[in-house]
């Protein structure tokens, strides 16, 4: 009696509406868990269905099939309003998530240790075939210190390496946005633009995203403006060493500080840090096969070569004097800006125990420290909006070294 | 040191011409005037009985219209104290009061309804569009400090407002106590400073009193974070 009066309601509302179909329909449902079999019971219970499979509510329990007849098909009309609701949410989510296979922006932002932990993961599982993910060492709080190796899939004799690190200062945010930067074109323009195919083909290109992990974590959780790693010595009150002032180069001279408490403090002793002793053995075991090494800082747009540990000039000083140069070239011609570019010691300061010097004294003659953008305006307070200048100019600028340097056209000679 | 003509990309001469965006931000700087270092494009420079002095032809960028000019400069780094500068960029008029410094100083000069802002920028370079002339200010005024700090051994820049709040008007000068971090280059320090400040369209940015904060080993408060 009910069903019928809800029926007729229902049916002089379906007068009023647009419906194009309003057919019964028997569903089949396929009840596999113990919560589908209870919403099951429940529906099956209720008037406008009619039960055809199982016999009754009662026996409807995870594995059965069941068959249910809807009356009221015939009195409400309907329209689909939204096909695939899970689709939906899931790419309106995608593009603010931390899936790094969505669209640019992913690298338009800047992301914390884990999601960068999350995103060298991927990257290798995505890749397969062009990158392998190698663990270093750690840091001194032991976060691992992972490395992508980057290669192409030619097979070649003697083949050459080259090598960025990014994030050796915690507070300089763009550094490692660089370093994702660099993995993604690497990675999406292999085989399509011809400089890093050729770079690629004739070098494996090892990337370490954050050299300072444990700093890097620090500006995310408790101090923005922070630069050494999180070392503890001697003096508990003052933690942290400057990474880029305990290499073994000239090291603890003028322009380093051997006071803990200091910015530019040098640690107890040459690669004291963990995570610049890491990085130094692996360089050293792999001297043979790396002939060209970057270090990603940030700011002041420099493009900067050894020494910086002393006014000394390096042998080939005129030849990577001419490297910069053309690259700085290249980016105010595309971009628009202006970077400086020199020695470190008289274009920035002396600063002993240099990442880039110490490579170049192993023998790693093309070795590099670049500052990103900006100037000063925001420092190390980049927005996202302006990552994407920042890194496009850094890439040019490695580009541009990397195809340069002998090595590369020694192989590539036809 | 060098002496005589120096080259315009190496760092003396550009410390010296940070001085020089320093003083002028001191002379013409508002919260909508706020002048940066483009290129040096000659430097030279002597000692003299007082210090030593440069000569400097240099571009100034005023980051706000986006508008660049030259500028020629003589600075004197005297033994101790306070570098002397005299400069001329006769593209920036000292009288010229725009519309939006009036607005904005009418907008904030009823003292019912102070301002205050932190974090300018915050962690990941954002700010609120209104706290945009606040930063501007902010970094005007500390380049008061920033000149006055300078000499041949640093390189100044503001990192960012820590924090800014409004006081009264008094006298028809918008007041304002501020929290600046300045992040010296060649220690790679961050140094914080305090300071009392004052803007009016007549009479441009001063400076009453700067404290300089204490270097703190210890945690910072979870406020320089967002």
């Amino acid at each position: 009696m009910k069903a019928l009066l809800i029926c007729a309601l229902l049916v002089n509302f379906a007068k009023l509406c647009n419906c194009t179909s309003t057919h019964d329909q028997v569903l089949s449902i396929p009840v596999t868990t113990k919560e589908q079999a209870a919403i099951a019971r429940n529906i099956s219970s209720q008037n406008e269905t009619v039960l055809w499979s199982p016999a009754a509510p009662e026996h409807i329990r995870a594995g059965t099939e069941v068959h249910l007849f809807l009356i009221v098909t015939k009195c409400i009309c309907f329209r689909v309003l939204l096909d695939n609701t899970e689709e939906l949410i899931e790419m309106q989510t995608r593009n603010d998530s931390s899936d790094p296979r969505s669209s640019a922006s992913y690298y338009e932002r800047y992301h914390s240790l884990e999601e960068i932990y999350f995103w060298i993961n991927e990257m290798a599982q995505d890749h397969p075939d062009m990158v392998k993910v190698l663990l270093i060492g750690s840091s001194f709080e032991k976060n691992p210190l992972y490395v992508l190796k980057l290669s192409g899939r030619q097979e070649r004799a003697e083949k050459r390496a080259m090598w960025i690190d990014c994030g050796i200062h915690a507070r300089e945010w763009i550094s490692p946005a660089f370093c994702l930067w660099f993995v993604q074109y690497s990675l999406n323009f292999y085989n399509q633009n011809s400089d890093i195919t050729e770079m690629l083909d004739s070098m494996d290109i090892y990337v370490l995203p954050v050299m300072n992990p444990d700093g890097y974590q620090y500006t995310w959780t408790t101090n923005r403006m922070w630069r050494k790693n999180r070392s503890v010595s001697q003096d508990i009150n003052c933690i942290g060493t400057d990474l880029n002032r305990n290499f073994d180069a000239n090291w603890c001279t003028v322009g380093a500080s051997p006071r803990p408490c200091d910015e530019i403090y040098c640690g107890l002793f040459p690669e004291s840090e963990p995570e610049a002793a890491a990085v130094a053995n692996f360089l050293r075991s792999h001297k043979d096969v790396v002939k060209l090494y970057f270090s990603i800082h940030s700011y002041g747009q420099m493009l900067l070569f050894p020494y910086a540990c002393s006014n000394e000039q390096v042998p080939n000083h005129a030849e990577l004097v001419e490297l910069v140069q053309e690259a700085a070239m290249k980016i105010k011609r595309h971009y628009k800006n202006n970077y400086k570019y020199g020695a470190s010691a008289e274009t920035i300061y002396l600063a002993p125990g240099g990442s880039d010097d110490w490579a170049y004294n192993l023998g790693i003659l093309y070795s590099f420290t670049f500052e990103l953008e900006d100037r000063g305006r925001y420092g190390f307070l980049l927005p996202p909006s302006l990552i994407s200048k920042a890194c496009n100019e850094a890439l040019l600028a490695v580009k541009s070294v990397a195809i340069s340097i002998p090595t590369l056209q020694v192989l590539n000679k036809p | 040191m060098e002496t005589g003509e120096l080259n315009p990309n190496y760092y003396p001469a550009r410390r010296a011409a940070a001085v020089v965006q320093h003083y002028l931000n001191t002379r013409y700087g508002s919260p909508y005037r706020w002048m940066f270092l483009g290129n040096v494009h000659n430097a030279s420079s002597e000692d003299v009985t007082e210090g030593r002095k440069y000569q400097l032809e240099l571009t100034i960028q005023e980051m706000i219209s986006n508008v660049s000019g030259p500028c020629s400069a003589e600075l004197l780094f005297p033994g101790a104290g306070t570098p002397q500068v005299q400069a001329s960029c006769d593209w920036l008029l000292p009288n010229n009061t725009r519309a939006q410094e009036e607005a904005f100083y009418q907008q904030h000069r009823d003292s019912h309804n102070l301002v205050s802002g932190d974090r300018i920028p915050d962690s990941y370079g954002h700010m609120e569009p209104t706290m945009k002339p606040f930063w501007h200010l902010g970094g005007v005024a500390s380049s008061f400090i920033m000149l006055e700090q300078s000499n041949q051994s640093t390189l100044y820049n503001m990192a960012q407002v820590a924090n800014f709040t409004q006081l009264e008007t008094e006298k028809d000068q918008l007041r304002f106590q501020y929290h600046v971090l300045l992040h010296e280059m060649v220690s790679q320090e961050i140094i914080h400073w305090k300071m009392l400040i004052t803007w009016s369209p007549a009479e441009g940015v001063k400076v009453l009193q700067t404290d300089l904060q204490p270097k703190c080993n210890c945690e910072d408060p979870p406020d320089s974070i967002n």
